[in-house]
């Protein structure tokens, strides 16, 4: 048979021989790895004082991005929601009025941006699809929750905080 | 010798019996006065041990899987088992409906009743029993045979095909078992010519039989510690209890303190095992001699009998600990097989060895 890798090891089907039907030599083999393990480093950590870094390709829960001003970018384009396989994303359109320019960065913003995330699959296409860099997905596991309405996220958490407001802090 | 090596186990026994003697003059109320000082002292020794245990076997499974194990109750984990405890003794003891009762509730007791009566002649010090009686060895092996009393009625009385199935495993395990326990304490009993505890453990005084005893002697106290593990029914022999085949076997139906009594009866079988194991074939409290390296001998003499007795002791449950994470559970034929094919011929043979290294005195 074709080998992929050169991992793969061939079982010995042979009958077993005197020696390993004793098995003895299996047992004390057995007893002298689960003894090494003992001085072996640990493979756990405990967890919440220490860890583990994620991987830079990780897709945690998402975030809406502000520019260095402080204002939002998303424009409602709506191609977030096209490329989302499980239309988990929803949202509604609305234009900018006088006087909001320090809110919003062009003349149509998202009044209403939902991610519904029991039904995202953390594939990382609404970020891809974006063309204002406005959706991002963070590093974050997604905490549980004790309604189906909670895990419907709102724009405010996914917002992320205001750059300058939290200098002001 | 100096004030210190004065103040040892059996000093202070003697001393709590003179004291008692001239309290009380009537010899039987003072025969029962000591029983239940023993009796306590018993208790307050046992419920620390399995605290110990159950802690220890906990860790022994984490750094065998390369796990951390418990450590956040307490420091370095110490007192989850104590936490455990108190969410045992806060738990409902449900009795079902359907099950018999009276046998149900009584079950667990006789699981732990028989398993401290094991505990009465086990010589955990210098001149230190509770009691030497005269066929200690034989006592030793018919009262723990008793526990598969206990755990046929805890699995007949649970009125459950899972408890039932299980209880009938262990009793065709331990009864099957017993025979090669037996065997090779006979081994033992054969080189001493007697079956009192504190005679055994005297006659390694000059060496412990696993080093003075050669190969068949060591083939006894591996067939000893294999057939133990089995008869205590811990893994890879758990099948009566088997929690991927039978949900928890005869305890399947026990919760909260009955279920806590068959865990502390687990965790005291296992002591007596391995302490039975220490004293037969490791010397229970002797120190470790080298013929003629004085030096060397007397420094070993300064470390107390009793740590001898435990040090030993712990060293064999951290084996059979290491048994049960290390090998996967046998089959109920595979089972009865390694006992009725295997250990008992070998142990059979080996008899007969030890018999004539006995009667030509070939060892030490």
């Amino acid at each position: 048979m074709q080998r992929i890798t050169n991992r793969a090891v061939e079982i010995n089907r042979n009958p077993m021989t005197f020696g390993e039907k004793l098995y003895v030599p299996a047992i004390l083999k057995g007893l002298s790895i689960t003894l090494s393990h003992i001085v072996k480093k640990k493979a756990t950590v405990s967890y919440p004082e220490k860890k583990r870094p994620f991987s830079p390709v990780f897709r945690g829960l998402h975030v809406l991005n502000r520019d260095e001003e402080g204002r939002e970018r998303c424009t409602a384009c709506g191609l977030c929601a096209v490329a989302c396989p499980a239309e988990a994303i929803t949202m509604e359109a609305a234009e900018r009025k006088a006087g909001e320019e320090n809110l919003y960065r062009e003349e149509k913003y998202a009044a209403k941006y939902e991610i519904n995330m029991l039904r995202c699959i953390f594939c990382g296409l609404c970020e891809e699809a974006c063309p204002k860099d406005a959706i991002y997905m963070s590093e974050t596991v997604m905490p549980a929750n004790y309604t189906r309405q909670g895990m419907i996220y709102k724009k405010t958490d996914l917002l992320i905080p205001h750059p300058k407001k939290v200098n002001a802090n | 010798m100096n004030q210190l090596l004065e103040i040892s186990f059996s000093s202070l026994a003697s001393s709590i019996h003179s004291w008692l003697s001239s309290a009380i003059a009537n010899a039987t109320i003072l025969n029962v006065v000591e029983m239940a000082i023993a009796g306590v002292c018993l208790l307050v020794f046992l419920v620390p041990l399995c605290f110990v245990l159950g802690y220890m076997e906990r860790k022994v499974a984490a750094f065998m899987q390369l796990r951390l194990g418990p450590n956040r109750v307490g420091p370095k984990g110490t007192l989850q088992i104590v936490a455990d405890t108190v969410k045992l003794i806060f738990k409902e003891g449900l009795t079902p409906n359907a099950s018999d009762k009276f046998l149900f509730n009584l079950a667990p007791i006789i699981v732990v009743v028989v398993s401290m009566l094991v505990m009465a002649p086990i010589a955990f010090a210098k001149n230190f029993q509770l009691w030497d009686l005269n066929i200690g060895v034989l006592y030793v092996t018919s009262i723990s045979s008793i526990a598969v009393i206990g755990i046929l009625m805890a699995g007949w009385s649970s009125y459950n095909k899972y408890s039932l199935l299980g209880a009938m495993r262990s009793g065709a395990q331990i009864v099957s078992y017993e025979l090669s326990v037996g065997l090779s304490i006979i081994s033992i009993v054969i080189m001493t010519g007697s079956l009192k505890i504190s005679d055994i453990v005297m006659s390694q005084a000059d060496g412990w039989w696993i080093f003075k005893g050669h190969l068949p002697i060591f083939i006894s106290f591996v067939i000893f510690v294999i057939a133990s593990t089995a008869e205590i029914n811990r893994a890879p022999f758990d099948l009566s209890e088997a929690e991927q085949e039978l949900t928890g076997g005869f305890h399947t139906e026990y919760s909260g303190m009955k279920f806590a009594m068959f865990l502390l009866a687990e965790y005291i079988n296992l002591f007596v095992v391995s302490a039975m194991a220490a004293t037969l074939f490791l010397g229970g409290w002797m120190p470790f001699h080298i013929g003629h390296w004085e030096a060397f001998n007397h420094i070993m003499d300064f470390i107390p009998s009793s740590l001898w007795f435990l040090g030993k002791t712990f060293a064999i449950i951290f084996i059979i600990m290491q048994f049960r994470w290390t090998f996967p559970r046998l089959r109920v034929d595979q089972l009865l097989n390694l006992e009725w094919k295997y250990l008992l011929p070998i142990s059979m043979v080996n008899i007969i060895l030890v018999t004539i290294m006995a009667i030509m005195g070939w060892y030490l």
